[in-house]
């Protein structure tokens, strides 16, 4: 067991045998105050963590409140954004942050599961090794790298290569692809934010993935499986809930990301069928609009803008960590 | 006990002379060499022909010759990292699955070359089922467990002949009326040892032609053991069966053959209750009475 | 089977296709990972190495039209905010993680680090307003301050949970010996714990480091960013990233060439900073 903090026996002990050292140990008494400023202090150390998270859902709601009674459930279902008409309607943000990220979250599940399989099933060592370095590296670079090579790389590759030739052949029938090619469009946004979560995702994925005991793939094997058999219905399903705890917090990640897809998106606060056609997300008004906010409703409406993306991010996020944790319980740590 | 038997072995053991003795079973257990007079009819289902395997620079078995004889029990046993079971999962290539192993010398399933380039490990896997020594179920129901093996190598056609399969199998584990009425819950909630009966079943839905075992009860209490050993013995007849124990008696009940390894060697080789009651090698005996290992 | 005998062989030879052709998708999945990462690197060093020099570094932005200038007061504010946040939120973050770790299962520990998981996730544009409507409000005025305060409520979470699971990995029994010597709770700690746990805790630190020095969401409305050298508490300061921002989406080509040039510096850092984690000796009581 362990010893309490009062334990006689444990200072009996050291006072018995180490007499001459006593002096350097802290009395009995003063332990024990010194021990309670200490457990004070620590505890309230770790209060702080949800007092503030408490303040900031505080400090927001307070300032959102004007435009939550003016504009009522309205607010997130009119398509109408005219600052100087102080008509706001976030639909198009909401739109723009939801699309955007789940069209990065299409993406990158298929790169980040594929790349996770190839480093543990399949990679040699020699190989493996600098493949997930560089990994790694794609999620230390910061957002505004990422925004600047997406404005004078990306996007002009994006525009010629892909978009262009997708809006003279399929845009025609498929709305979703229907022309002008701007380049600055949805389509951008989404690219550049699922190279961002492709490391998330696949980090999480590959933990999961060797974490499947050997004595299943062995059994797949022994059964006449192929590899890919074996990673696919067995290793895989036995992977899944960490995948998807993988995929949401990607998909956290993405519906906040800011600076990166603001300089991509093209900022339009359209609800455009196109994914060719510009967009506009939650985190970009707020970056783009909140320093020249003229008038008390238009910031209180930023600011709501900002409780929303933060209540859909901490769901996104409580989800994510739930699935995370169930996880790691079942794993038995 | 462990001092004891250190003396003999350090004086007798003469790792200079080929640790192979001569086989004592007859024509069944000849030599390579001489491997030719092969019973009309009854092949051998393995044999190895100096047959060595690494692990990195590690040596795990050291020119191995042996032959096992089909329809027939035979133990492999031999104290921990002998190299009992790293000759086991080389008849399947299941060591394929660690990196940088080697192996030099012959190991012939059924007379093919396990080892040959363009052997495809997926259709010598299906000829050689395997259980392990913790059994290992999928999270699955108990009839997609048994389901498994002939789905993914489209061995039926249609629900009927799949459920035709999972019973024949179920019922030669023995398992059928424990699990009859609950096919379908999870494999999980089954005890430790109709686990261990659920992946005997798993890997005769197959149909191998050969089953390897190791160490298939080593996590199971006395009774479910002794299902498991019943369960050995009525396969015998349709299998060849391969079993790696610590064992000893285990293996005295179960076996027709014993196959005695050490450091990586085969001490010796030959019929149960020959090597049980009067082993030609000093290691050997030490081992069987328990003085080391 | 005896009748299909063909028929098996021909789904094996399907099956055997279909292996290596989704072996070789995630080979390709693990490729289009990479280039991009090849691709930022190239351009980073062909549009940016050019601008490099050592006025870059010594001397301040110059109005549009005058070519030449640097990027001194970027440097300088990114390594004050950066400096500040980590003195403001290490202290706290080391504490909620002595908290957590000594806490284990106690219901406030597990709310506490349920509430640090969760507020990792809060969009940083989130954290950049929060701050702006407090301490920018409050201030009246934008400052390094606040642009610190943003960063440091960004680093907490982070360093929170990175210092409890580096605090686990010391074993019990190290805690137990201090113990039965007679040390009390709080010596213990920071005598014995901490100093055991300190290359992993410092590890989490400079991770964190690298991740906040790269932000520019948070700042946008705390630092706001500034013309002119500054490194006072109460004034307004410029940032790498914001510059970067600020210049990239200008119409000048060359504040292009700037941005590029600004990236690379900070790639360099950040990556400096992330090898550093690395190569920091490695807590002794880590797994493999």
């Amino acid at each position: 067991m362990r010893p309490t903090p009062d334990s006689a026996g444990a200072l009996d002990l050291s006072g018995r045998s180490r007499r001459g050292l006593l002096s350097l140990f802290p009395s009995r008494t003063r332990g024990n105050l010194a021990d309670q400023v200490y457990a004070v202090l620590v505890r309230s150390m770790g209060i702080v963590l949800p007092l503030l998270f408490g303040f900031i859902v505080l400090r927001i709601g307070v300032a959102a409140w004007p435009a939550i009674r003016s504009f009522g459930p309205a607010f997130v279902t009119s398509t109408d954004w005219n600052p100087v008409a102080r008509e706001f309607g976030a639909l198009p943000f909401i739109y723009g942050t939801v699309v955007s990220s789940f069209l990065a979250l299409a993406i990158a599940v298929p790169l980040a599961v594929g790349l996770a399989i190839f480093l543990t099933e399949l990679a040699p060592r020699w190989l493996a090794a600098p493949v997930a370095f560089a990994t790694e590296l794609l999620a230390a670079i910061p957002s505004v790298v990422y925004g600047l090579w997406g404005i004078f790389v990306l996007v002009p590759f994006l525009r010629s290569a892909v978009q262009e030739p997708l809006a003279a052949t399929l845009g025609g029938a498929i709305p979703f692809f229907a022309g002008p090619a701007y380049g600055f469009s949805m389509m951008s946004g989404a690219v550049i934010l699922s190279i961002m979560i492709v490391p998330f995702i696949s980090a999480v994925t590959r933990e999961v993935l060797t974490a499947v005991p050997r004595d299943q793939r062995e059994a797949a094997l022994a059964l006449g499986a192929t590899r890919w058999e074996m990673t696919w219905q067995v290793a895989i399903p036995y992977a899944l809930p960490g995948i998807l705890g993988g995929a949401i917090l990607g998909l956290g990640r993405a519906l906040g990301e800011t600076v990166a897809i603001t300089m991509v998106i093209g900022n339009r606060p359209d609800i455009a069928r196109s994914i060719l056609a510009p967009g506009y997300t939650m985190a970009s008004v707020l970056a783009n609009e909140f320093s020249e906010a003229t008038g008390d409703l238009y910031l209180s409406a930023l600011m709501e803008v900002a409780l929303l993306l933060f209540g859909i991010t901490i769901l996104v996020n409580v989800i994510a960590q739930l699935l995370v944790w169930r996880v790691s319980l079942r794993g038995g740590r | 006990m462990m001092e004891e038997s250190l003396l003999p072995m350090e004086t007798k053991w003469n790792p200079g002379v080929p640790g192979i003795p001569a086989p004592t079973v007859g024509a069944s257990h000849a030599l390579p060499e001489g491997g030719k007079q092969v019973a009309a009819g009854a092949p051998f289902a393995v044999e190895a022909r100096s047959f060595s395997f690494w692990y990195g620079a590690n040596q795990a078995l050291a020119d191995i010759s042996l032959t096992i004889t089909t329809r027939q029990v035979t133990a492999l046993i031999g104290p921990s990292g002998c190299g009992k079971s790293t000759f086991l999962r080389s008849i399947n290539r299941m060591n394929d699955l660690i990196p940088n192993t080697r192996h030099e010398g012959e190991l012939l399933l059924e007379g093919g070359s396990v080892y040959r380039p363009d052997q495809d490990v997926v259709l010598l896997r299906r000829r050689v089922g395997m259980v392990f020594q913790k059994s290992n179920p999928f999270p699955k129901s108990i009839f997609e467990n048994v389901a498994y093996g002939p789905r993914v190598n489209r061995l039926v056609q249609g629900r009927r002949q799949l459920e035709g399969l999972v019973e024949r199998s179920l019922r030669q584990a023995a398992l059928w009326d424990e699990v009859k009425d609950r096919l379908e819950k999870s494999a999980l909630g089954l005890s430790g040892g109709q686990q261990q009966r659920l992946c005997i079943a798993r890997a005769l839905a197959v149909s191998p032609h050969i089953l390897l075992m190791d160490e298939p009860a080593s996590a199971l209490d006395p009774i479910a053991t002794q299902k498991i050993e019943e369960l050995i013995y009525e396969l015998k007849d349709q299998y060849t069966i391969v079993i790696v124990t610590h064992n000893m008696q285990q293996a005295a009940r179960v076996s027709d053959v014993t196959a005695f390894f050490y450091l990586g060697k085969l001490v010796e080789v030959g019929r149960t209750e020959e090597i049980f009651t009067n082993p030609k090698n000093d290691q050997t005996e030490a081992y069987i009475t328990g003085r080391f290992g | 089977m005896s009748d299909g005998a063909g028929s098996v062989e021909r789904v094996h030879r399907t099956r055997r296709v279909v292996n290596r052709l989704m072996l070789t998708l995630t080979g390709v999945a693990a490729f289009v990972v990479v280039v991009p990462l090849l691709l930022i690197f190239y351009h980073l060093v062909s549009a940016g190495a050019g601008a490099l020099n050592l006025d870059f570094f010594i001397r301040l932005p110059v109005p549009v039209g005058d070519t030449g200038g640097g990027m001194l007061n970027a440097f300088v504010g990114t390594l004050s905010l950066v400096a500040y946040a980590t003195l403001l939120g290490v202290p706290i973050a080391v504490g909620a993680g002595i908290f957590l770790a000594e806490g284990r299962r106690a219901p406030l520990a597990t709310v506490v680090r349920f509430v640090a998981d969760v507020m990792n996730g809060i969009p940083s544009i989130v954290i950049g307003i929060f701050v702006w409507a407090w301490v920018v409000v409050a201030m009246g005025r934008f400052s390094l301050l606040a642009g610190s305060i943003a960063l440091a409520v960004m680093l907490i979470p982070m360093v929170t949970r990175t210092t409890e699971e580096m605090i686990r990995l010391v074993p019990r029994e190290l805690r137990e010996g201090a113990r039965a010597l007679g040390f009390t709770r709080w010596r213990t700690t920071l005598g014995i714990i901490l100093p055991a746990a300190r290359s992993g805790i410092l590890t989490g630190v400079l991770v964190a480091l690298a991740r906040i020095a790269g932000e520019t969401a948070p700042l946008l409305f705390t630092a706001f960013g500034n013309p002119f050298l500054e490194w006072r508490l109460n004034e307004p300061v410029a940032s790498l990233p914001l510059l970067i921002y600020q210049y990239a989406i200008s119409p000048y080509d060359d504040w292009h060439r700037q941005a590029w040039a600004a990236s690379l510096v900070l790639i360099g850092f950040v990556l400096m900073v992330s090898l550093a984690a690395r190569f920091v000796i490695r807590n002794p009581y880590r797994g493999s």
